[in-house]
């Protein structure tokens, strides 16, 4: 099963790796044993999940195949909300050892807890994630996710701990001193997310500190998803070679799924997570190969077993097997999620596409913010553009020519009329760590 | 012959002149011309400088986008018809993008600054006339 790529010196399969490379027959054993198992514990301590299930005349013997899993009552984010903080948890807090909550940029947060197994099991397959990139124990990690309530920071900290490798826990902000410390400490690899790196770019850029003069050669970034174009970008600049791992809090953090060395989709960790693709608006099953709603299971978690959890991210389940030979089998790269989704005027809009317009339009990736407002009744979709140094002209009709230039490939791509506001640099507002990019003002009727 | 010119984007709204011109005076760089150039939401700030690279570096640090763009500084007679006079000869005939007047005079002239489409032609042109273009060193001094 193992392609002869991943048994050169170059690229051995570690023994760390194994478990990627797992005959497909025994995985789909362990999956099952490990689903069976997760439902019965989630049956037993979690009075939302048997409510749900004797609502269906469901029993957890009845999963006797994994075609049975189809069978199960969905998960959703507002079900965390409901039980916030501790109603999903299977075990007596005295055994979670981790607690992480998501921002809860409205209301409540949603709450999350790891068992001291469960953060073995997260950090090992931020491990086998950061392996299958070619990570390495002899890397210096300038690791800036945010560290603390996000599982972000913490998170990828645990796989790189696990790796071996050391880590500098910079967390988000103080992008200056981010580019000194690059420097100063030989830093060979970074993680975080990649929006933030692209402000690393520029700060560096600014400070005449070019990222490809220094040690760092590969980076790992992930939880907000990211355009092929951004990895063009990411990789033209700074001459690193830039990975998508994939995650979410509700499932365990980063580490559910990550890209290999062929960069061609997202290895799921299947021993530890089940994945299925379902259509949005029926619920029902897809087939591998076909684009729907990512819904993931977790097998082995113990202090909150999720079953199929709406994750709102659109993607399929490649058909075919990797070039490197991981029998997991892979997703593809997230460009979009149901909930980035702008309705406007009837039409679907990603970030994404608006994203690719702009490195279609200038072959530079700025940064950018969508701003949605009613005027005289309708519903406009302006786009905010910062102008940089590459961008100016002493000629005004130069400046018109940019603005129509960003206009006319944004309206290409989208089929509606939008509105381009050039802005100066550093004018939009930015997190340390996750871009903003949607702020929605429109009247709701 | 050729003036660096600086160009600084910035939004139209108040405020950001001052940002440009206190940045430039605490980094100790002398204006020498300012014109300003807008379209409803951005603006353009066309500036002669003693240093033209270190403004550029400097409002960079202040988080402004600037650029260096090649312009012509000829001077003109003061008297009635001088820049008539100075259109009229091949110069005229050149694709001229925008031009201003330099806020100084040089030797009892006025000075025009001008930006060509092709600076290069444009100072071939010049050649051929009795006007003489203005070099670097005499204006920036």
């Amino acid at each position: 099963m193992r392609s002869t790529a991943w048994n050169d010196e170059e690229n051995k399969v570690l023994p760390e790796m194994a478990l990627d490379f797992m005959p497909e027959e025994k995985l789909r054993d362990l999956q099952l044993q490990r689903m069976r198992a997760t439902v019965k514990l989630a049956y037993e301590k979690v009075p939302l999940f048997r409510s749900r299930m004797d609502e269906k005349g469901l029993k957890p013997e009845d999963i006797k195949t994994l075609k049975d899993v189809a069978k199960l009552p969905f998960t959703m984010k507002k079900d965390l909300r409901d039980t916030y903080p501790y109603g999903l948890f299977a075990v007596d807090l005295s055994e979670v050892v981790r607690l992480h909550a998501s921002s809860g940029t409205t209301g409540k947060p949603i709450v999350v807890g790891y068992t001291k197994e469960d953060m073995d099991v997260w950090a090992q397959v931020v491990k086998r994630g950061l392996l299958a990139c070619g990570f390495r124990s002899t890397d210096i990690v300038q690791n800036f996710y945010g560290y603390g309530l996000f599982t972000g920071g913490l998170g990828i900290h645990g796989g790189f701990e696990a790796l071996g490798a050391t880590v500098i826990p910079i967390s988000g902000g103080n992008t200056e001193r981010q580019v000194m410390l690059m420097k100063d400490f030989g830093v060979t690899a970074v993680g975080g997310t990649p929006s933030y790196f692209v402000r690393i770019i520029d700060v560096a850029e600014k400070m005449g500190v070019n990222i490809r003069d220094l040690k760092v050669k590969r980076g790992i970034f992930g939880a907000e998803p990211w355009s092929d174009g951004m990895r063009d970008y990411i990789e033209e600049k700074t001459g690193i070679k830039a990975y998508d791992i994939y995650g979410l809090s509700e499932i365990v953090g980063p580490g559910v799924g990550c890209e290999c060395e062929c960069r061609d989709g997202i290895h799921i960790f299947e021993d530890h997570f089940y994945p299925e693709i379902v259509d949005p608006e029926t619920l029902e099953p897809l087939p591998d190969g076909e684009e729907g709603e990512l819904v993931l299971s977790t097998l082995s978690k113990k202090a909150m077993p999720i079953i199929r959890y709406r994750t709102r991210d659109i993607t399929a389940i490649e058909k075919t097997k990797c070039k490197c030979g991981r029998t997991i089998r892979r997703i593809r790269r997230i460009g979009r999620r149901s909930d980035d989704m702008i309705i406007m005027r009837g039409v679907n809009v990603f970030p994404s596409q608006i994203e690719t317009a702009l490195l279609r339009a200038e072959k530079a990736l700025p940064h950018y913010q969508i701003v949605l407002d009613t005027k005289n009744n309708m519903d406009t979709l302006e786009v905010k553009v910062e102008v940089s140094r590459d961008m100016v002209s002493d000629s005004m009709s130069a400046m018109e020519q940019l603005n129509k230039k960003f206009k006319h490939s944004i309206e290409q791509i989208l089929g509606i009329s939008v509105i381009v506001t050039l802005c100066e640099p550093d004018s939009l507002p930015r997190s340390e760590g996750k871009a903003k990019r949607v702020i929605d003002n429109r009247k709701k009727m | 012959m050729k003036i660096p010119q600086v160009s600084v984007f910035v939004s139209n709204r108040p405020g950001r002149l001052q940002a440009v011109c206190r940045s430039l005076a605490d980094a100790g760089v002398n204006l020498l011309s300012l014109t300003l150039a807008d379209s409803g939401e951005f603006g353009l700030i066309r500036l002669i400088v003693s240093d033209p690279e270190k403004a550029v570096d400097v409002l960079a640090k202040a988080g402004l986008s600037a650029t260096i763009t090649d312009v012509v500084a000829c001077p003109v007679n003061a008297a009635i018809g001088g820049l008539a006079e100075l259109l009229s000869t091949a110069v005229g005939s050149q694709q001229i993008d925008y031009m201003y007047a330099y806020p100084s005079t040089l030797n009892g002239s006025n000075i025009m600054i001008l930006r060509f489409q092709d600076v290069d032609k444009a100072i071939e042109a010049l050649k051929a006339t009795n006007f003489k273009a203005i070099s670097k060193e005499e204006l920036l001094g």
